[in-house]
């Protein structure tokens, strides 16, 4: 029926699909599809969302209304949608990412028995969709044997070599664009099926063809974070020290790949303790396969130790700032390395300072305005500090404008600007002079736009590629005949300020950048920039920090929460640029607000259904419900991270990491409730 | 989505006689409608746009009362002054719904025909026996969280999502509904029904019937009225449970009393019993406390809503004092 509505030109389904294979999906090799499990690979259903056949009209409307039309017919079995339902079968997956999910240091049993002061407690955080404003696209254009994809990924170099593997094409035969997105979170990051159903029904139909995803599928079909069941043991001397940390996770993964929320692997070295053990657990269930959202593992995980630590801080009767610098970790004993560069105790005064914590009374419920009861909390926030190789090229042109190029992605978050002003610095010219072209698979290689970082692996490529067009730009000016460089060595010719000058003399007696290459009948001049994380990985631990306080004001009668005022300090090596710096502050504690008062997303435990797949039933964060927003930055640079000295880790997910347990605690702090369960909703607190 | 034909009519006359061709549904605001259609939950096929009707103003009478047209949008009405000063409880509700832009776009006649956000009533693959009469239920064992403690019965405990229509029945509205064969006038109190057996039947209007007005009376409680709210986050968001109540006092007795209740019933709920506990007893927190018991002693809880008998009680003792402060 659907075959014959108006409009349609195909019908795509198991039954007629072309062959499609499995790529590698290895991370490191940039061959990642969302879910290892091919689309219309064969005629099971393994979640309610899957995607079963593919409609192509010549309108939008017209492709919905023959979806309509289109009559599945499959035996039904029991599916399994609940994590406790499936505990039994529960599996200890091997490596997250290249790291181990089950570790054990020290004897945490022994350490915990002989323990002054324990606490034990489970923490639970629901599934989460990331819901970027901006829906996943695809636009897949063939030209012969070539195809052109319109996308909105995180990752054009990913998205190329996996598309490539899963059509059977080659790699070179593929042209990935993505200049801009409108917010991505994780659910971009890898390569979902709508990239690869575009490109087949633009084959079928010999058309261009544009696929959007709906809001409803945004909900199934591009990941979200698992649930999470955490059973956290804390062990601790009467002075606070602590002597075991027991980080036990259970997390869902799908029925076609493994996704793992590594919830405790930064419990290992977040504080200084002997013992500990971290353990992931994870479950099959028939839902759609998790993925990365912002601050994977660090964010379910840390509203867990954080959490605790603040029950134990009550146990202990310690201030949770002092509770947390008593325990401060100097090195990071886990890897056993020293860190490249710590200021955590500098967040903790800094914000601490701030949001003037030392006027805090400990006791629940004490702190009231009125009927109103005031509650502070805090935790600590963390991310690593990851880099990855990147290239990018500048290019001075002879009407004097300069592109600086690469196939990294800006997904909001200020890549076009930090790229510019790198290169503007470099060059010594006005920013206005800079364009910055990005998000193109034809443009040098770059890494994900995910694990924050973007910025130490891109901004020193930048500046490589800026000196090196400077260089060559003084190379040339030497060939220049009767010019001021007559006889001069490269080394001899200064090239900064936008100007060309022999060396010891004044600026003014050179030229602009430009007219080098007008005089010589250059049209270009293309400087390149590569770098790579080297063997300062092996000696030192690369990791950010940070403290986030938060104030709520708790109306008990109604079970209300507001809050009041949130305030963060990051220590994430050089601030680049402040404004797009704080701009990812804010974010991450709105998101984290989120996390913490309302998101959660409602799966029928009947059929796996997911019931609030819209931004009416999925509540994210509105601005009433955030006031003010405080966001600091020690701004040391990391000596280590890069050898070009620019000392910045990213910071896109430090930010949301801490926000969740700063509020629990506070809203503990407030009315003497310990809300587990996140999120924290009226029904909680009656 | 369905195909579907699309007419804008400028009388009354000429709505009700496209409102009569095949399965022709009124649009105004669209904010529900439109919707509900992308979900095809509503399936038109036909569109009788009555936006240029000359329904649009609030108009005072000779008897003191209101008489607000079908097609005022919900954030003219909230900020009409006379609105705020003489219904202050219908201000607030309409303020605490939706969004600045949804409320220049809804009506309010489209908000009392809005229909529930149960979230099985909005996905076609779950029997409903509202959306298809005889289909059964998928929330009564379903995730039930958001459904309603108060008027469900064995077929429906979808709630009523409105804050305005609470807010109505609190001030004791009337409602205009236009027929072929004339004009009558429905108390609001009966214009939307319990489900019973017939869920799918959810208000007096009948296919192809319009509303016109709905007239405030003048009403004895002045300014001191009073809308809360509680939900899931500051604004924008729907009720888990919501109280509009008006006060008349005589010194520090309660001389006369309103009292409705929202987000927990399957249509705007007028909790006459506690409006008894109220009336002639002393305007404090131990009769509010009890005139919140009275009002959920109805109540009767689903798996995952139990929270709520709590919750509207909650609201309700926080109206009451807020419109005695006012
Ligand atoms: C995201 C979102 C959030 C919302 N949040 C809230 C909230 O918090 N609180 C709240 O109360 N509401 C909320 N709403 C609902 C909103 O108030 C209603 O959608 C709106 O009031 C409907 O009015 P409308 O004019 O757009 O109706 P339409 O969509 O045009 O029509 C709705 C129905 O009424 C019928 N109809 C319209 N006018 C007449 C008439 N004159 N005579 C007979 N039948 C008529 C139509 O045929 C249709 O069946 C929300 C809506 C959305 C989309
Ligand atoms: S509660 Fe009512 S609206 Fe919801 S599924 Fe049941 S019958 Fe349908």
């Amino acid at each position: 029926m659907a075959e014959k509505a108006p409009g349609v030109l195909a019908v795509i389904h198991h039954g007629n699909a072309p062959t499609l294979y499995r790529p590698d999906n290895d991370f490191m090799s940039a061959s990642k599809p969302g879910e290892a499990r091919v689309v219309f690979e064969d005629d099971r259903v393994h979640y309610s969302g899957q995607y079963v056949a593919i409609i192509v009209a010549e309108t939008l409307e017209q492709a919905r209304y023959a979806a309509e039309l289109v009559q599945v017919s499959y035996a039904v079995e029991d599916p399994t949608i609940e994590t406790d339902a499936a505990l039994d079968s529960a599996y200890l997956p091997d490596e997250f990412f290249g790291e181990k999910l089950t570790t054990t240091r020290g004897d945490p049993d022994v350490a915990l028995s002989r323990a002054a002061v324990t606490h034990a407690a489970t923490y639970t955080t629901p599934i989460e969709h990331h819901n970027p404003i901006e829906p996943s696209a695809s636009v897949a254009v063939w030209n012969g044997d070539e195809l052109t994809l319109y996308e909105t990924t995180q990752w054009v170099a990913g998205a190329r070599k996996t598309v490539a593997q899963t059509l059977g094409m080659p790699e070179e035969k593929i042209h990935i664009v993505s200049p801009f997105i409108g917010g991505g979170f994780g659910c971009k990051g890898f390569v979902w099926p709508h990239s690869i159903l575009s490109a087949v029904a633009a084959k079928r139909v010999n058309r261009p063809v544009k696929l959007n995803l709906t809001r409803k599928h945004m909900f199934s079909a591009c990941g979200h974070r698992s649930e999470t069941k955490q059973y956290v043991q804390l062990g601790a001397e009467r002075n606070g020290r602590l002597v075991a940390i027991d980080h036990d996770t259970v997390v869902q993964t799908s029925m076609v790949d493994e996704f793992v929320e590594a919830c405790g692997n930064t419990s290992r070295f977040l504080y200084s303790c002997p013992n500990v053990r971290v353990r992931h657990r994870a479950v099959r269930v028939n839902v759609a396969t998790p993925t990365p959202m912002r601050a994977p593992g660090e964010n379910p995980g840390l509203f867990a130790l954080e959490s605790a630590l603040d029950e134990l801080a009550y146990l202990l009767n310690m201030d949770p700032v002092e509770l947390r610098i008593v325990n401060h970790a100097d090195v990071n004993e886990q890897a056993r390395r020293p860190w490249s560069s710590k200021y955590l105790k500098e967040c903790y005064r800094m914000g601490a300072e701030r949001f003037g914590w030392a006027k805090r009374a400990p006791q629940p419920g004490s702190m009231r305005d009125g009927n109103v009861l005031v509650g502070w909390g805090m935790a600590t926030a963390t991310y690593p500090g990851i880099r990855s190789p990147g290239a990018a090229k500048v290019r001075l042109l002879q009407d004097g404008h300069v592109d600086v190029v690469s196939a990294t992605q800006d997904m909001g978050g200020g890549t076009y600007t930090t790229m510019a002003q790198i290169a503007a610095d470099v060059m010594g010219i006005a920013i206005e002079r800079i364009r910055t072209v990005l998000g193109d698979s034809l443009l040098p290689p770059a890494p994900v736009s995910g694990g924050s970082m973007t910025t130490a692996s891109i901004l020193p490529a930048t500046r490589k590629a800026a000196q090196d067009a400077l260089s060559k730009l003084r190379h040339l000016a030497a060939t220049m005949p009767a010019s001021p460089f007559t006889n001069r060595r490269p080394d001899d010719i200064v090239a900064e300020g936008g100007r060309v000058f022999p060396k010891g003399a004044h600026p003014s007696s050179g030229l602009p950048y430009e007219d080098v290459l007008k005089r010589t009948n250059q049209t270009e001049i293309e400087g390149e920039g590569y770098t790579e994380p080297g063997p300062e990985r092996d000696k030192y631990a690369f990791q950010s920090f940070g403290a986030q306080f938060v104030e709520v004001r708790v109306d008990p009668e109604i079970a209300k929460v507001q809050i009041s005022r949130v305030v963060s300090a990051f220590d994430v090596g050089k601030i680049v640029n402040a404004k797009t710096a704080r701009s990812q502050g804010y974010s991450g504690v709105v998101m984290g607000v989120g996390v913490a008062l309302m998101e959660h997303t409602v799966y029928d435990s009947r059929d796996g259904s997911i019931i609030t797949s819209n931004l009416a039933d999925y509540a994210i964060p509105v601005n009433a419900d955030t006031r003010s927003i405080d966001i600091l930055f020690v701004d040391k640079p990391d000596p280590f991270i890069d050898s070009d000295g620019l000392g910045a880790r990213g910071l896109g997910e430090i930010t949301v990491t801490g926000v969740a347990p700063a509020v629990a605690n506070a809203v503990y702090h407030a009315t003497g409730r310990r809300i587990r369960d996140l999120p924290i909703t009226p029904d909680k607190l009656l | 989505m369905h195909p579907f034909s699309y007419e804008k009519v400028t009388n009354e006359h000429e709505a009700l006689e496209r409102a009569r061709l095949g399965k022709a549904t009124f649009v105004a605001g669209g904010t529900t409608l439109v919707d509900l259609m992308k979900l095809n939950v509503e399936v038109p096929t036909a569109l009788v746009d009555i936006n240029g009707l000359p329904l649009n103003q609030i108009e005072d009478r000779s008897d003191g009362s209101i008489r607000i047209g079908a097609l005022v949008r919900n954030g003219d009405l909230a900020h009409d002054s006379r609105i705020q000063s003489r219904y202050r409880v219908l201000s607030q509700a309409i303020l605490a719904g939706a969004s600045a832009q949804l409320r220049n776009m809804a009506t309010t006649g489209g908000n009392l025909m809005q229909r529930t956000r149960c979230y099985y009533f909005r996905d076609p693959v779950y029997p409903c026996n509202k959306r298809q009469p005889g289909a059964g239920c998928a929330a009564m064992d379903g995730y039930n969280r958001i459904h309603a403690i108060l008027g469900a019965s064995d077929t429906c405990i979808a709630t009523h999502p409105s804050d305005m229509a609470v807010a109505l029945v609190a001030l004791d509205a009337s409602v205009h509904i236009r027929a072929a064969n004339g004009e009558r006038v429905v108390p609001i109190m009966e214009f939307h029904l319990l489900p019973g057996d017939t869920p799918d039947r959810e208000t007096v209007i009948r296919p192809g019937e319009l509303i016109t007005y709905v007239t405030l009376p003048s009403g004895p409680f002045g300014p001191r009225s009073a809308y809360v709210k509680l939900r899931d986050r500051a604004s924008y968001e729907f009720a888990l449970a919501s109280a509009a109540v008006a006060l008349q006092l005589e010194g520090t007795t309660v001389r006369s009393a309103r009292v409705a209740l929202g987000g927990v019933a399957t249509k705007p709920w007028r909790a006459l019993e506690a409006e008894q506990v109220l009336t002639g007893a002393a305007a404090n927190k131990a009769t509010f406390l009890n005139a919140a018991d009275a009002a959920l002693t109805g109540a009767v809880p689903r798996r995952h809503n139990a929270y709520k008998i709590e919750l509207a009680k909650r609201a309700v003792v926080r109206a009451l004092a807020d419109a005695l402060t006012h």
